[in-house]
């Protein structure tokens, strides 16, 4: 259970997050979902604690992110970053590996590389790219080495910043469809930001929109089409005139 | 109001130099600590070895080797103007051993390993690297900025140490092949002439400044701003850091070693 309470950010003068209040439930696929620039990212860069929030607390099953061992807190999670982040001096398995090559879930080395490759494998990888290095692939193909690290250790907290953009529709259907075997099969707690409102029906279980710094709506996925909010409707349908200016 | 601005600007100034003064200490004392805590990674400490150490060998053979034969050149002449051009060897030993061998080698860290350094850790820290590192549960000042500060505290001292060899043999073959030495006497006079706490400030100073190179590399990579722009600058702030501080330390050990 993620809980987040009256959560404020500012870079200088720029107010990014203005009181978000959100609960993610155990167990269940959350999308968020707003305008570029809104502060999608730099929210879950807050839960990992990677960013500190200006005002507002969030805890995970309770316990504020803040307090107690951050190494032990951070080893149940895994993240996606939106740019993928992978280590250029590293080759792709040992990126994909690089939890289960050092610290407390530390393996033999070919088990690590096994496993590499089989999460690989099902972010649509062939064992050949294993021993490439990550500025050699394309974007789309970082990408997928970003998300099969970030799965790569099994974490019970799976955060996805944009894990379609960039990718073909078949392979973006192969990532939808892996993000929600994740959760219903492994039964982790995930939350996705994207823009694809495909991505958003086949991952979700509930939606959260952002805007202006808050949670402007959220809900069972199952409402999102018939909920009233014009902000929503907006983004949903991807219509130029509505209540959000197009210029931000 | 107006009689006040400069002494503001001033004190704004000051403080602003403090505050970083007092950062880059606090970042000194974390990385000697996270040096001597686990988790230890031996790979990025054989590759730290690697990059600043053997790598370096043929930039500071090269500034030793030239430094040491103009510096033979300069005191034959200017030796010649007192009748004292025998004194080659010894000053050439002195001033390769315990001041030039050391600052030139620095120097060229700063140049070399220290830009390599803030360029590659900024570029980590802009695009997320850093980021993906703290949540792959694995703490950058213990992965990327021990290994490295480690290397250079150890690996200097031996390259100065090296800088220190050629550059004397830079100033012997020119002695020797031009300006009529004696060879045999040369090495002679060299040896018997330089003294072990000579030896010994130059490798401290060479551990100083590896240090001071390393470290400030690892600081403003670390502190870099955001984009390529960022990178840039914390890059060009690593190199005249590291530049000053080397020449500073140099000039408080120099004052200690001649006070003992
Ligand atoms: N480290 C930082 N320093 C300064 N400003 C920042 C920083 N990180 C984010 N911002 C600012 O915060 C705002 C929100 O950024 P964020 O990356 O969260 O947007 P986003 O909602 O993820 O957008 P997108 O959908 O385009 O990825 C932006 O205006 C950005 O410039
Ligand atoms: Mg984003």
């Amino acid at each position: 259970m993620i809980r987040l309470d009256g959560v404020h950010k500012s870079f200088a003068a720029r107010q990014v997050l203005r009181g978000v209040d959100l609960d993610v439930a155990q167990g269940s696929s959350m999308v968020i979902i707003g305008g570029s620039g809104t502060g999608k990212s730099v929210l879950l860069k807050c839960i990992l604690g990677l960013v500190e929030p200006d005002a507002g607390r969030i805890t995970v099953d309770g316990r504020d992110v803040h307090d107690g061992d951050h190494d032990a807190f951070l080893a149940r999670f895994g993240m996606l970053f939106q740019g993928a982040a992978l280590f250029d001096s590293l080759p792709v398995w040992q990126n994909v590996a690089f939890r289960l090559l050092r610290g407390r879930l530390k393996r033999p080395k070919a088990d690590a590389r096994a496993i590499a490759i089989d999460k690989l494998r099902r972010v649509g990888l062939s064992a050949d790219v294993a021993d490439a290095f990550p500025a050699e692939l394309s974007g789309g193909m970082q990408k997928r080495v970003g998300l099969a690290r970030a799965i790569a250790a099994d974490p019970a907290i799976i955060f996805f910043d944009e894990p379609t953009t960039g990718l073909d529709p078949i392979m973006a259907g192969v990532i939808n469809d892996l993000i929600r075997e994740i959760v219903t099969e492994m039964g982790a707690t995930a939350i996705t930001i994207t823009h694809d409102m495909t991505s958003v029906r086949a991952i979700a279980d509930s939606v959260a929109m952002l805007h202006e710094g808050t949670i402007k709506w959220t809900g069972p996925i199952d409402r999102m089409d018939a909920a009233p909010d014009p902000c929503l409707q907006q983004f949903i349908h991807g219509r130029a005139s509505g209540p959000i200016a197009a210029l931000r | 109001m107006r009689a006040a601005l400069p002494l503001a600007l001033i004190g704004r100034a000051v403080l602003r130099g403090l505050g970083s003064a007092g950062r880059v200490a606090i970042f000194a004392g974390s990385a000697l600590a996270h040096i001597l805590r686990p988790p230890l990674y031996p790979r990025e400490f054989a590759i730290a070895l690697l990059n600043i150490g053997w790598l370096s060998l043929p930039v500071v053979g090269l500034t030793a080797i030239f430094t040491g034969a103009a510096l033979a050149l300069q005191i034959y002449s200017g030796g010649a103007r007192f009748s004292a051009e025998a004194v080659v060897p010894q000053i050439v030993a002195i001033g390769m051993v315990r001041e030039l061998g050391p600052v030139l080698v620095g120097l060229m860290i700063a140049a070399r390993v220290t830009s390599s350094i803030a360029a590659e850790i900024a570029t980590m820290k802009v695009t997320e690297q850093i980021d993906a590192l703290v949540t792959l549960s694995t703490r950058p000042m213990s992965y990327l900025v021990a290994p490295r500060v480690l290397a250079g505290l150890l690996t200097v001292p031996l390259l100065v140490a090296c800088g220190d060899v050629i550059g004397i043999l830079g100033g012997y073959l020119v002695a020797t092949k031009s300006l009529g030495f004696n060879a045999a006497a040369y090495l002679v006079n060299t040896l018997d002439f330089l003294e072990p706490l000579d030896i010994v400030s130059s490798l401290v100073k060479g551990a100083a400044f590896g240090g001071i190179a390393a470290l400030m590399g690892c600081y403003f990579g670390m502190h870099s701003g955001r984009g390529a722009q960022g990178v840039g600058r914390a890059t060009k702030a690593s190199v005249e850091a590291a530049a000053v501080l080397i020449l500073a330390a140099n000039f408080v050990l120099t004052g200690v070693f001649f006070s003992l």
